[in-house]
């Protein structure tokens, strides 16, 4: 064991102002252990009486060395790590992830593929902002809101557990397709979902849109300009609530976004209450295109029958020799990428999301990285939380739904 | 393919010797460590590349000279272009300009590349580790960083293996 190491104020000395080096304000620890930090984030704060003047965040405690790990694995294997990012987002941390490998290597996906992978990452977006509605409005001391939110949750997250086994750490979107088809009875709890979630959506807002406490609570707090998040490069609602339309859906469409009919809602306030709004729309589009996918589900294979890159199907591997040495040499060996670059990015439901991914012209790749929305917009906590009391800070984290996952990687 | 994004490319090509390349439609200049400043300056004024969606950096240690390259991917709002700019960096402790003053957004990136890479960012405000604990020592993400893992031992090399383990022996 190494000794605990001392940590003096003189090596933040430039990110405080000189007041409290004379003790005259007060540097305050806020987490790592503090539940309303959503994870283990800690935040050094330094207040005038009860205002903050500076906030300098401290990540790093959920740090895991993922992108290490992945560059010691083969495309098939590094995938599952890809689930632990953004454990509220797995789906669509598969789905970057496949596109990443897809453009690397060239490969085509099947349709039928395409419009499942776009229902489950907008089912994966109602989860993640219902269970974002529940924690930061229990924050704010709304406490039913977030039992309601939980509730609903669970209906989506069974049918994740329906299609890939699990309910959380999925795998389920692999590079060509999917893992299988969806089985028997998603039709139908899908369709469940899509009835039953749009009034719950309105007795959300019932409990809080128009909700005097939380209104104090929320709004002019946390204030960002659309100037400030070009900037500092946030995405995802916090731009959206200051008045950009900026969504990677629309703006360089994946898997067939462009086919569907939907809006992206934006707010021009820019504060903690337009980021809930722009929040609780975005549900009820996901809805509107998860109902049009559904309509239009094609039939068909859903996974590519590039055989380079996707293994033989089960039922082959019996009967067939060739299948069988196929599969062996697929799930052992891997397959060689190409030695160059791409950028993918999708939307996550905390902004943009978008995976670097470099091939060696071997079976693994050579450098990764996710390029999370979480790290990028924590950035801003310092201009967001400045000259607000101390306990508008805990729903201004809320606000911007930080995963530390994410964040750390 | 695109006017802007050829145009933008062309610009910095000519002006500081980079060379383009491209793949699956995405267009990469690799450009000298010492125009990078005036280069990102150029992007972001006359081209619009406003937002640096990424800052990260690749080892190609021991295959490559130089060894590190810097990759800067930047956006453009108004032409919805995507642009990346590599920077090729030798030598064990390497040195670059910081974006910061550009695009703000660099500074928690670059701080993660100092932490991950041990690149030196100069004139960066506040370089300090971000990821990884203060007191660590190494460079995780460098490719002669070990990835700790337990060696297998079959009974033909249990004994050569032993010698090799960490543990302390008696």
């Amino acid at each position: 064991m190494t000794d605990i190491r001392e940590v003096s104020v003189d090596e933040l000395r430039h990110l405080v102002s000189g007041r409290a080096m004379t003790g005259e304000t007060m540097l305050l620890n806020m987490g790592p252990q503090h539940p309303s930090t959503h994870g283990v984030l800690r935040l050094l704060l330094e207040l005038d009486g009860e205002i903050v003047l500076n906030c300098i965040p401290d990540i790093g405690f959920l740090h895991t060395g993922i992108e290490k790990n992945m560059e010691a694995k083969t495309y098939q294997k590094a995938e599952v790590m890809t689930d632990r990012l953004d454990y509220l987002n797995p789906m669509g941390n598969n789905l970057v992830f496949c596109m990443a490998v897809e453009k690397l290597v060239n490969l085509d996906v099947p349709p039928r593929a395409q419009v499942i992978r776009v229902i489950l990452a907008e089912l994966q977006r109602i989860t993640s902002h219902l269970l974002w509605l529940g924690t930061s409005s229990l924050d704010l001391a709304a406490m039913s809101v977030f039992l309601y939110a939980m509730r609903e949750r669970e209906m989506i997250i069974n049918i994740f557990e329906m299609v890939s086994g699990a309910r959380m750490m999925t795998t389920y979107i692999r590079p060509g397709g999917l893992w299988r088809d969806v089985p028997e009875g998603f039709d139908a709890a899908v369709r469940e979902v899509l009835k039953v979630l749009p009034k719950r959506i309105d007795e959300y807002e019932r409990l809080l849109t128009s909700n005097e406490l939380f209104i104090d609570r929320t709004q002019h707090i946390g204030v960002i300009t659309t100037e400030q998040c070009k900037q500092f490069g946030l995405t995802g609602p916090v731009i959206r609530a200051t008045g950009l339309a900026y969504d990677v859906r629309k703006v360089r469409p994946y898997s067939g976004y462009e086919q569907y009919e939907f809006d992206i809602p934006t707010q021009t306030t820019g504060d903690v209450y337009g980021r809930y709004k722009v929040r609780v729309e975005e549900m009820r589009q996901s809805l509107r295109i998860v109902q049009q996918a559904m309509d239009k589900l094609p039939k068909g294979p859903v996974l590519s029958d590039n055989r380079k890159f996707v293994p033989p199907p089960r039922a082959e591997i019996g009967v067939s020799m060739e299948a069988l040495i196929h599969h062996f040499k697929y799930w052992t060996e891997g397959y060689p990428a190409p030695a160059e670059y791409v950028y993918t990015a999708t939307e996550s439901p905390r902004g943009e999301l978008g995976v670097y991914l470099e091939g060696d012209g071997g079976p693994k790749p050579y450098r990764i990285h996710y390029i999370t929305p979480s790290f990028v917009n924590l950035q801003a906590m310092p201009i967001m939380t400045r000259d607000h009391f101390i306990a508008d800070v805990v729903g201004i984290i809320g606000s911007i739904d930080i995963v530390l996952g994410d964040a750390d990687r | 393919m695109n006017n802007h994004l050829d145009e933008a490319g062309k610009a910095i090509e000519e002006r500081f010797g980079a060379t383009g390349h491209r793949y699956s439609g995405e267009l990469t200049l690799l450009i000298g460590p010492e125009h990078i400043l005036e280069a990102a300056k150029i992007l972001r004024d006359e081209f619009h590349f406003d937002m640096l969606i990424d800052a990260t950096a690749v080892d190609y240690w021991p295959a490559q000279e130089p060894r590190f390259h810097v990759v800067y991917q930047l956006y453009s709002f108004p032409h919805n272009d995507l642009l990346r700019l590599r920077v090729p960096l030798n030598g064990n402790a390497p040195h670059v300009e910081t974006v910061e003053k550009i695009y703000p957004g660099a500074n928690w990136k670059e701080r993660e590349i100092y932490d991950m890479f041990g690149i030196v960012f100069d004139g960066h405000s506040d370089l300090r580790r971000i990821i990884m604990p203060a007191d660590w020592e190494g460079h995780p993400l460098r490719k002669d960083y070990p990835l700790g893992y337990e060696e297998v031992q079959f009974t033909f090399n249990a004994g050569e293996i032993d010698k090799r383990k960490p543990y302390v022996k008696e």
